[in-house]
């Protein structure tokens, strides 16, 4: 089994996305939600921009030490009775999952939200071993029912209208009494918390992610609003964490930092509801809690990009900013991008995981508008590795033939100056006339694509460069 | 080799190295480690003790937590009552077997039903103790143990924390510096270790899945109530 990207078609999942009127709905009402709480949790605290550069300072020292704070939060969690396995590729992961679930005979799991479950395909393994995994994050558990991929990376089901949810519950909760009320989201949250109330008591194994592992005490932290995250690794017998290798902080202090800017940069709160510090297994006396703690840390391809011009993605704390802040996201929503990561932090992680043969499309899904990188909580210069990505995509010769020829077209003008201003200058006056009635042209010979969705404002009639030789200048 | 062998191999390769970081850098290493030293703590809890108390409340209140004031621990399970009647809550509770709750004088208060230990399914409402609170963000700190079962934080709908005063500290880092100091501690049976869970709880469980609208009681708590005891 192997991961199913569809990153390939992004020029026609964008497509079908801007035509998909619910989704458009839904971008629509969550997009200032989200922008405005950051400003504002953002504007609260004086700190916040130095927090910024200690938690990018952190992250970059603990990278640059990474094998040397792995070895010492092992030794941790062994210290406190927990169980680490590394797992260099999804497929590793899979596996350990499993033969964790068979050593407990697990029938059923419990999921909180972990964006390395989805990296790994952790339900649909379980599903093929007969073991039934039960997503309790409210997004997750829409998203679940319905059969598709979360959108975004902390809001999984931000692609819905709240009468698709509705639609699907009726769908799935089928013992229910078909004329219940069931309009607005308090009712629909309470279906689903009554339904999955019943289900942490039946499985045998949870699964969370984490949001950050502690070196100095062999930890790991998960935020969440919900508490379902809690309940799933509460509960069971086993608690199974899944993480990734750079999660990792060295300290608690260090841990501080990262969450003061993480709510703050997703969802604008100050603090999320529930923040949990998870330190092996149950201590003898303790009434509830996991028997066991399993950690299990995932590489697939991370070890890879360190050392490389795309090492600076490996500070990434999932906040989802970038995502909230990026037009493009905005206007195509996160299925667009075909695989786990959406967003400009997708459009650059993703060709580093799966390679930029296999998403090369992505890294030009960007308008290089930069807000992402201005909102970003570690400030990852995510623009400028869009463009790194881009050269590469050139350089082996993936770009598609029209943009080839149109770009070594552009390079022999651009030579020519000359040429160059006679043949815009052309093409500006042409431009001109054609939208002269009503300022703006909604159709452009060899950009139909481009005039699809929008309008161009007609040109004034000159170029930039003819009016600065004539001397016009800014006021 | 095994995976963990190739993994930290190809992790240092790509950090420009043959092998680990070499001793003196491995000493530097453990002794930022150990050291605990802070990063930046914002500045809003520059406060007197008063202060801190009314910022966490503040705080609190702003992530729809509610809070009660008492005088001392022998007016709680008068406040405790008051409150559950005021929300039309039923009277039995689930409640931790914590010394702090012991303090105060449950029996004079014949209306409540009171079961010590760890919730079961049925449970309406949980009372607690919180060991520290942050003032910071108006968030209550809970540790695990045979005292406390973390389920009582999360299993019932509403969930009552019985919060003296003078246990609201600044930071995170100042709850961090007494869990460990508590691991140290041959009384407070740790045996060294960190309790297993420690929560840090913000306001009522909460979602904004569907359509990012806010809606409380998503699988935790709907109502959070916390009983400041002003004078312990």
């Amino acid at each position: 089994m192997n991961v199913h990207p569809t990153s390939r078609n992004f020029k026609n999942n964008a497509k079908e996305q801007l035509a998909n009127e619910d989704l458009q709905a839904a971008l629509n009402k969550a997009r200032g939600h989200f922008v405005d709480g950051r400003s504002t949790a953002a504007g609260n605290l004086p700190e916040f921009e130095d927090l910024r550069d200690q938690a990018r300072e952190i992250k970059n020292h603990t990278i640059e030490n990474l094998d040397f704070y792995l070895e010492a939060y092992e030794e941790k969690v062994v210290e406190n009775g927990g169980h680490v396995h590394w797992a260099r590729t999804a497929e590793d992961a899979r596996r350990i999952v499993l033969e964790i679930c068979r050593s407990v005979d697990a029938k059923a799991v419990n999921k909180g939200k972990s964006m390395i479950g989805e990296e790994c395909e952790i339900n649909e393994m379980l599903e093929a071993n007969g073991i039934r995994p039960v997503e309790t994050d409210l997004g997750e558990y829409i998203i679940q029912l319905r059969g598709e991929k979360p959108s975004h990376i902390i809001a999984p089901a931000v692609h819905l209208t709240k009468d698709q949810v509705e639609q699907s519950f009726r769908e799935n909760h089928t013992e229910l009494d078909p004329d219940r009320i069931l309009e607005e989201p308090p009712t629909l949250l309470n279906e689903a918390r009554t339904i999955l109330r019943k289900k942490y008591f039946e499985a045998e194994v949870g699964i969370t992610g984490a949001n950050l592992l502690i070196a100095e005490t062999g930890s790991s932290i998960i935020v969440t609003n919900e508490g379902n995250g809690d309940l799933s690794q509460l509960i069971p017998k086993v608690h199974i964490v899944l993480a990734s290798l750079e999660k990792m902080v060295p300290t608690l202090e260090d841990a501080s930092t990262i969450l003061r800017v993480l709510a703050r940069s997703a969802t604008g709160q100050e603090f999320s509801s529930y923040t949990t510090l998870s330190t092996g297994p149950k201590r003898e006396g303790d009434p509830d809690g996991p028997e066991q703690y399993h950690v299990i840390l995932l590489d697939n391809g991370r070890t890879d990009m360190i050392g490389t011009e795309f090492q600076d993605m490996l500070r990434c704390i999932r906040c989802g900013a970038c995502m909230n802040h990026c037009p493009v996201y905005q206007s195509v929503g996160g299925h667009a991008y075909g695989w786990v990561y959406p967003g400009p932090m997708g459009s650059v992680l993703t060709p580093g995981l799966l390679g930029v043969d296999e998403a090369g499309h992505l890294p030009n899904a960007s308008s290089f508008c930069g807000r992402c990188e201005e909102v970003c909580p570690v400030r990852i210069p995510l623009p400028k590795m869009m463009r790194n990505w881009r050269e590469q995509e050139f350089e082996k010769h993936l770009s598609p033939g029209a943009a080839r020829v149109g770009l070594g077209l552009w390079a022999f003008m651009a030579r020519r100056p000359k040429l160059y201003q006679l043949a815009t200058g052309l093409q500006m006056r042409l431009l001109a006339r054609m939208g002269r009635a009503r300022g703006r042209l909604s159709s452009v010979p060899l950009a139909k694509g481009w005039t699809k969705y929008r309008e161009l404002p007609a040109p004034e009639g000159r170029t930039f460069q003819s009016r600065w030789k004539s001397g016009e200048r800014p006021q | 080799m095994s995976d963990r062998e190739i993994v930290l191999g190809s992790l240092r390769r790509s950090l420009g190295r043959d092998g680990p970081v070499d001793a003196d850098t491995a000493n530097k290493l453990r002794a930022r480690m150990v050291g605990h030293a802070r990063n930046i703590v914002p500045q809003r809890t520059e406060l007197d003790d008063a202060g801190l108390v009314s910022l966490f409340e503040e705080m609190a209140t702003r992530v729809h937590a509610t809070v009660a004031h008492v005088s001392d621990m022998s007016e709680v399970p008068a406040a405790v009552g008051e409150y559950l009647r005021s929300e039309n809550l039923p009277s039995e509770i689930v409640m931790a077997p914590d010394a702090t709750l012991d303090d105060a004088p449950w029996s004079e208060n014949a209306l409540l039903e009171i079961r010590r230990g760890a919730p079961v399914e049925s449970d309406q409402v949980s009372v607690t103790s919180a060991p520290a609170a942050v003032a910071e963000t108006g968030t209550l700190a809970m540790y695990s143990g045979p005292d406390h079962p973390s389920t009582l934080n999360f299993m019932p709908e509403t969930h009552v924390v019985v919060l003296p005063a003078g246990r609201v500290v600044k930071s995170y880092e100042d709850v961090w510096d007494s869990i460990r100091a508590q691991a140290g501690d041959p009384d407070s049976g740790r045996n060294g270790q960190l309790p297993r869970t420690v929560n840090f709880v913000t306001g009522p469980s909460r979602s904004g899945d569907i359509e990012q609208t806010l809606l409380l009681g998503a699988h935790g708590p709907r109502r959070l109530h916390i009983v400041l005891v002003d004078s312990e």
